[in-house]
């Protein structure tokens, strides 16, 4: 053993997590997917919402003037 | 006591606005926690003796379990401030928790089950514990149902503040079912109370990913009550203001 800080020796020990690599890589990899997508999902609707209101705050104007 | 906060908290437009000055500092802390504990808890913390290293899992489905516990029990605060005091906040705060209840107690039960693989030599068992956070999760499901099935917007908030008070309930058993019944799943590792039973090396980085996690839970919920506050204030001035002011900046 060395004296790093890490609890393995190489990258290619930690890629294999002794015999649980793919246990570990697949929990860590669909959480990560999962809390992105959660950011990404309401900043998304925020982003349509505000391009189809300023669309209807527009077209309010238009017709109020427009009379 | 000085009760002006919460009688402020009953306008939308305050609300909007202090929850946009936090937004970048919850963000921030958000990242910082969340990375310091997946670098720690990834590859420094030492193996477990026992489990070898797939009790780094633990770093995820911890705090993703005491996340779907408890926006479960805040979404049953905001059920009895908003049936209480007809706050329309809480309904907000209610409503917008439900998705992200829902996947935190998805990613507990999806966690626990490729743990439980290589620990148990199961994906899935019958266990009390894991029966009832499977309870939490429909309860979840039950909430967004009722919010997307009801159209009127106050017969709505209340179903959603009944479901969220009365299913509350599943919250003592998921916490007492280790201890009620004999169960696979292990007990409670951490209380306030004890001295934890592991080296410092090793958790640490899980009270880091709680902190994250609650930070993480934070920072949706604003962003998700945000867009509901403007969705549902459309016709105020403030609103109309306020997306004109945003949609202006992007050109």
């Amino acid at each position: 053993m060395t004296d790093s800080i890490f609890a393995f020796n190489s990258f290619a020990e930690f890629l294999a997590m002794g015999k649980h690599g793919f246990y570990v890589w697949l929990c860590f990899g669909v959480t990560l997917a999962i809390m992105l997508l959660n950011v990404a999902l309401p900043w998304l609707a925020r982003k349509k919402y505000l391009n189809q209101e300023i669309r209807r705050l527009r077209w309010e104007a238009q017709n109020e003037s427009g009379s | 006591m000085n009760w002006t906060w919460f009688h402020r908290l009953g306008s939308p437009k305050w609300f909007y606005g202090i929850s946009g000055r936090w937004l970048p500092l919850l963000i921030a802390a958000t990242v910082l926690l969340v990375c310091a504990g997946l670098v720690w808890g990834l590859a420094i913390a030492p193996a477990d003796y026992q489990q070898g290293n797939s009790f780094r899992i633990m770093y995820i489905h911890v705090p993703a379990s005491f996340l779907a516990q408890s926006i479960y029990i805040s979404m049953a605060i905001c059920g009895v401030v908003g049936l209480v005091w007809k706050m329309k906040i809480a309904d907000v705060a209610l409503q917008q928790s439900a998705p992200i209840g829902a996947w935190m107690a998805f990613v507990s039960l999806l966690t626990g089950a490729i743990w439980g693989k290589p620990t148990w030599g199961a994906y899935w068992v019958w266990d009390a514990r894991l029966t009832a956070m499977l309870i939490l999760l429909f309860l979840y499901f039950g909430v967004i149902a009722l919010g997307q099935a009801i159209s009127n917007r106050d017969s709505a908030a209340r179903a959603c503040a009944v479901l969220a008070v009365v299913g509350v309930i599943n919250i003592p058993i998921i916490k007492y079912s280790v201890e009620w019944w004999n169960t696979l799943h292990q007990p409670a590792s951490f209380t306030l109370t004890e001295k934890p039973a592991m080296p410092a090396s090793m958790w640490v980085p899980l009270l880091l990913m709680v902190l994250g996690f609650y930070c993480f839970y934070t920072v949706v919920l604003l962003m998700r009550m945000r867009l509901e506050i403007l969705r549902r204030e459309s016709r105020t001035s403030w609103v109309r203001a306020e997306v004109t002011r945003l949609t202006g900046r992007k050109k």
